[in-house]
């Protein structure tokens, strides 16, 4: 668009407005008709949501270009536009999606049984739901960075009491870590937006990326924008706060944050250096995020493997494939330099969001109903689970192996599209990180497939019930996932990409892959098979997985977390301004 | 010295204290204060540069006067809710320490 044009709103755009506002208005209505009503209230806009979800899809197909709403008719500069793009489309389906699953679930622990009275933490579940999935959307369909920078804290602001609705002062601890430290992150994202704005005049992204220049101020505003944003995404080694607040939360406000909060300020990264910025970004610069990835799934994984409580397994397993989202940025650069492979890492890198989101609500959900029903959820006393809870335990393997990627998953569409863009920019260490991340994924799957289905040594007794509906939205979710791909290609993305999907070569690569989780259980999980310690026998790999866990325990102290947080934004500035 | 660089100066030194006492403090009342007060950092620097007038032809550009009010408001509700976190923890457990809890075995 060039300058001093102004933009018009295009059909269908008055749907972005409302995508973002149902939630809010439901959200405030529920404040006013008080606790008895807001789960009614939010079950009625579920399927609204969808609705409107569906509706901006079938818009955006009509259209050829992003929808865009501008608000009271003001054009950017001035005023302030909503965008949808395809990456938009697809992120604000899936998270529908996804909260309703979420939802289903939440019924069986925050639902309103008949005759019950209000609960404090039902009335705080609901609202903040609502309130993270608002302030999600319009994360996606925000047009310019000081926009994103609102609905960011919002979701913060939703995400937090999440953490502590239990109110114990474990959950509380980790609740105020999770906000101090993404209130720096804040900072410093809107420290790089002041900056951007006095040196171009506007924050609108279109705008922006016309009017940018490789030259001193953009590098510091995308380098401090960029530090900001890996901190309230808990990238390696900014993840202090998340295993704490991933791991104390109750299952369905666990699902909600690894699935769903942690995508807002990713999305916001993949906006700033694919969209606004590819005239500022480089190849060099492009390495240091996908280097913290590759070192967020070795330290994230290995930790997954070292865990006792399967929740805690599962909220490290997000450290590491949050490391995964990340690896998409080199890869948008070809063997020369340019951005030219941009719309491929953009399709891999929705895709494996939409993946994780999916697939990681429907594990937590899984975690908790067996928390919930067992009353605990060591893993080395998991034996048996399998036959107590055939539905959630399936959920949990089904996830797992949609994140490993086998076909036909999202993942594994995200990772072909990556291994594609890495063969063809001869960027071929990356191709190592892409496999030995997914044989990681294998690693924690076998670890629990290898106790789920021992037999118990004494039959388990006083299994509480948990509700079948719960069981069956995180089975739903995690089955979504693994035939996302075939979604993707009915959708937007080319269909020849799954020609090959069910050759016997690709097939092959599920094997290979548990195999090698297998081999990394053996080596490094504190007892691979049973709860008796297999230690001795492999004194040198035991040592290198206290090793991770002593690595850890220190990153993710406040003075060395937030030490890294400065030597990110430095280092990220250098890449950007050597070139 | 123009007012600017006056201006900008200050920003920076804010800043720097603030982004100190993050590091360096241990309490989170502590933490929260140098949060303030780097935030004012930032919003010093962004008024001053409403006074160098981004849009041509004004005095002062009005459009980081709005932003400003905005991201101020949102430090706010972010202070009060991060205080409301801590009383709440200092009521649950009588420490006021982010450190975490002694594993559990």
């Amino acid at each position: 668009m060039a300058p001093g044009e102004l933009l018009t709103g295009t059909e269908g755009g008055a749907l972005l407005a409302a995508a973002v506002l149902l939630p809010f208005v439901g959200m405030l209505a529920g404040l006013l008709l008080g606790g008895r009503w807001l789960p009614r209230v939010a079950f009625v806009l579920m399927p609204l949501g969808l609705g409107v979800a569906l509706a901006i899809a079938s818009a955006r197909a009509d259209a050829d270009g992003p929808l865009v709403y501008l608000l009271g008719g003001w054009s950017p500069p001035l005023g302030i536009a909503l965008r949808a793009d395809g990456a938009a489309v697809a992120m604000l389906l899936a998270v529908a999606g996804v909260v309703c699953g979420i939802g289903a679930f939440a019924r069986g622990d925050f639902g309103l049984a008949p005759g019950a009275g209000e609960s404090r933490g039902a009335f705080a579940y609901w609202l903040l739901l609502l309130a993270v999935w608002g302030a999600l959307n319009l994360v996606f369909v925000s047009g310019d960075l000081f926009t994103l920078y609102v609905a960011l804290e919002l979701l913060t602001f939703a995400g937090v009491p999440l953490v502590c609705l239990a109110g114990s002062g474990e959950t509380l601890r980790a609740a105020l870590r999770y906000i101090l430290f993404a209130l720096c992150g804040s900072v410093l994202y809107l420290l790089g937006a002041v900056l951007l704005y006095g040196g171009y005049g506007t924050l609108d992204m279109p705008l922006l990326a016309g009017a940018l220049q490789p030259e001193p101020i953009a590098y510091a505003a995308l380098a401090l924008m960029t530090a900001g944003l890996f901190a309230k995404t808990a990238l390696f080694p900014l993840h202090l706060w998340l295993p704490p607040a991933h791991g104390g939360a109750p299952a369905a406000a666990s699902a909600v944050l690894s699935a769903l909060v942690i995508k807002g300020s990713w999305f916001l990264v993949l906006r700033l250096w694919l969209d606004v910025m590819p005239g500022v970004a480089n190849a060099a610069a492009a390495q240091l995020p996908a280097a913290l990835g590759a070192a967020a799934i070795v330290t994230g994984s290995v930790v997954a493997l070292r865990q006792q409580r399967l929740k805690l397994l599962v909220a490290y397993s997000t450290v590491a494939q949050i490391g995964y989202l990340f690896l998409l940025f080199p890869l948008a650069f070809d063997a020369a330099g340019d951005m030219t492979l941009r719309e491929v890492a953009t399709s891999a890198g929705v895709l494996q969001a939409i993946a994780h989101a999916t697939a990681k609500a429907g594990m937590f959900m899984a975690a908790g109903l067996v928390y919930a029903a067992l009353g605990h959820d060591r893993i080395d006393d998991l034996a048996g689970a399998a036959k107590a809870l055939p539905v959630a335990v399936a959920a949990f393997l089904v996830g797992g192996l949609a994140l490993m990627g086998a076909v036909p998953s999202g993942a594994y569409l995200a990772k072909k599209l990556l291994l594609g863009s890495a063969a063809t920019s001869g960027q071929w260490w990356w191709t190592w990180v892409l496999q030995g991340g997914a044989a990681f994924t294998a690693g924690y799957v076998v670890l629990v497939a290898l106790r789920v289905f021992r037999r118990p040594p004494a039959p388990l007794a006083d299994l509480k019930p948990v509700s079948a509906l719960s069981q069956w939205a995180a089975l739903g979710l995690a089955v979504a996932s693994l035939l996302l791909s075939l979604a993707a290609v009915w959708g937007p993305l080319p269909p020849d990409l799954l020609a090959k999907a069910f050759s016997l070569e690709e097939l092959a690569m599920l094997p290979v892959l548990f195999g090698a989780g297998a081999l990394l259980v053996a080596a490094l999980a504190r007892s691979p098979l049973t709860g008796s310690s297999g230690g001795a026998a492999r004194p040198g790999f035991a040592g290198l997985g206290t090793a991770f866990e002593a690595g850890d325990r220190l990153v993710r102290q406040w003075a060395p977390a937030m030490l890294a947080l400065l030597l990110v934004a430095g280092t990220c500035g250098w890449l950007l301004a050597r070139g | 010295m123009t007012i600017e660089t006056l201006f900008a100066l200050t920003a920076c030194a804010l800043v720097g204290i603030g982004l100190y006492g993050l590091i360096a403090q241990p309490h989170p009342l502590r933490k929260l204060v140098a949060f303030n007060i780097m935030g004012s950092g930032v919003f010093v620097l962004f008024g001053a540069l409403a006074k160098r007038g981004a849009a041509a032809g004004l005095p002062a550009d009005p459009v980081p006067q709005a932003l400003l009010i905005t991201a101020i408001v949102v430090a706010f509700a972010a202070t009060a809710v991060t205080v409301a976190l801590l009383v709440r923890l200092i009521e649950a457990t009588d420490s006021a320490s982010l450190a975490d809890a002694p594993p559990r075995e």
